[in-house]
């Protein structure tokens, strides 16, 4: 199970990639194995204002539907639109092909509450 | 996480599962394999190949004695006593008022009838047939000593006889043989829940991995595969067959589950004859359907079903058709709105799909339905 060590986590088992003003999310390489195969994801229309840790969208796996979380509040400038025809990125490649939104920062200060590598691992690791 | 696996039982295949990197979850009682390698691979290799599921939690009754017979008809809906010996048959067992206590498989041994029931109900069953069996009749648990895999897959049959001989590549749908007593028992039948052709392979647990291990090998040019639980719900669900607890249980009747088929109101008596009668003279209110959902949302167990807005139904079972490349579900609605090709709604977490009334099988191109081809005239 992968977990890079450049981004940024959260507890909901979203992963962040802070680009300049911009965070690009998805979720980790755990929660794609936990779900299993993914069908479907509901994702927010560019524009749409995040807020941190309110649900932004869902996603279908063959057997469960889950809440997507953002990790960070702003406004969505652009949306990962390929994975409505290829779902299956998200299980095949979570932190490259897989990524799903990403979000103007409103508020940088948030980045801090995220959880680093390590501290994500860590979590992982009382699951286990 | 909690630690909830302590207190579940295991098959005799547990060790293959976890060597193979399998998901275990908890299911009915039973630490079971959910998946090994996806839930979508696993689904397409059973439809285009074949593949190997552990059902040992199914649990095993055996009626003996001189009543066995009438007594197992007595206590299910479809005809079993004056089948051939070597025929398997599908049944609903049912309660005095016509709701469904289990769904399951009457194997006609001899005098004697083997019950295969849902693991979830076997407690359950074997209270209910003991509670009203005769003198005449012995009613046995087999259920721990005994383990099954279904190989199941347009090369099933490959599989099955290379292990078994032409005995198993003759048999027809829905029929079985054994071989061998004691701890050499098995029991082959041409049966599945899958929509594939296929095979349930049946025997006492002290020959488990003995036989898987057979199995994989018998397999392997076919490119045998082991299949979970997941893969297991996706095919069942795409042939509209019901699951007990979700599209059958105590408060469902098999005249509204489309199970009428199997209900043979012509037989003298049966548990349930006169409720059943009953409830096919006064009409259906409801009838269990199938669905195919336009988009790619998948409904879910409880998603209300609605047509032009107004709430007809429920959906019972719900998820990808993964050969169908469309979401697929199964409802109770009002009678008025389940005839084929009804345009209805589904509401999955506020939003609405559009779907329609499908007939089951939904998916119509398994192997199941195949017509045999004779080896000799």
């Amino acid at each position: 199970m992968k977990v890079p060590r450049e981004l940024k986590y959260t507890k909901e088992h979203e992963w962040v990639r802070v680009r300049g003003e911009e965070a690009e999310v998805g979720i980790t390489d755990f929660a794609q194995g936990e779900l299993g195969d993914v069908v479907f994801v509901e994702l927010p229309a560019v524009g749409t204002k995040l807020s941190q840790m309110k649900s932004f969208g869902t996603i279908d796996a063959v057997k469960t539907v889950s809440d997507l979380f953002a990790p960070v509040s702003g406004e969505v400038s652009a949306v990962n639109t390929e994975l409505k025809e290829n779902p299956a990125f998200i299980n095949q490649s979570p932190y490259e092909k897989g990524w799903m939104v990403r979000i103007k920062i409103a508020n940088k200060a948030e980045l801090d509450s995220l959880l680093t590598a390590e501290a994500y691992e860590k979590a992982l690791g009382a699951h286990a | 996480m909690l630690d909830t696996t302590s207190t579940l039982k295991r098959t005799p295949f547990y060790a293959r599962h976890t060597a193979l990197g399998a998901k275990m979850v908890p299911f009915a009682g039973f630490e079971m394999p959910i998946q090994y390698e996806g839930i979508v691979s696993e689904h397409r290799a059973v439809r285009g190949g074949v593949g190997v599921f552990d059902v040992s939690h199914m649990g095993e009754i055996r009626l003996t004695g001189s009543g066995a017979r009438a007594y197992a008809n007595r206590l299910v809906t479809n005809q079993v006593d004056l089948v051939p010996d070597g025929k398997a048959v599908y049944t609903p067992m049912c309660l005095d008022h016509g709701g469904i206590v289990d769904d399951l498989l009457v194997y006609a041994t001899g005098e004697d009838r083997l019950l295969v029931v849902n693991a979830a109900n076997f407690e359950k069953d074997l209270a209910w047939v003991r509670e009203h069996a005769p003198r005449d009749v012995e009613v046995l648990d087999e259920n721990e000593e005994t383990a099954q895999l279904a190989v199941q897959g347009p090369r099933a049959e490959d599989v099955v006889t290379r292990l078994y001989g032409d005995r198993a590549k003759d048999l027809e749908f829905y029929t079985f043989f054994e071989e061998g007593s004691g701890e050499d028992w098995t029991l082959v039948s041409r049966t599945g829940y899958t929509g594939e052709d296929g095979f349930e392979i049946y025997v006492r647990a002290s020959r488990a991995l003995v036989t898987w291990d057979r199995v994989f090998e018998a397999g392997a040019p076919a490119l045998i595969r082991p299949i979970g639980l997941g893969a297991r719900d996706t095919l069942r669900l795409e042939m509209g067959y019901c699951l007990y607890g979700n599209d059958i249980d105590e408060t469902t009747n098999p005249l509204e589950a489309g199970l009428g088929w199997t209900v043979r109101l012509d037989k003298p008596e049966f548990i349930g004859k006169d409720a059943l009668v009953g409830i096919q003279k006064s009409g259906l209110p409801r009838k269990l359907v199938g669905l195919v959902l336009d988009g790619a949302r998948i409904a879910r167990q409880g998603s209300e079903v609605t047509a032009q807005g107004q709430p007809v139904g429920t959906v019972t079972s719900g998820s990808m058709g993964i050969s169908l490349g469309k979401p697929v579900a199964m409802a109770y609605t009002r009678i008025d709105n389940a005839g084929t090709g009804t345009k209805l709604e589904v509401r999955t977490r506020g939003t609405e799909s559009p779907a329609q009334v499908v007939a089951r099988p939904m998916y119509r191109a398994g192997s199941v339905r195949a017509p045999k081809p004779r080896r000799n005239p």
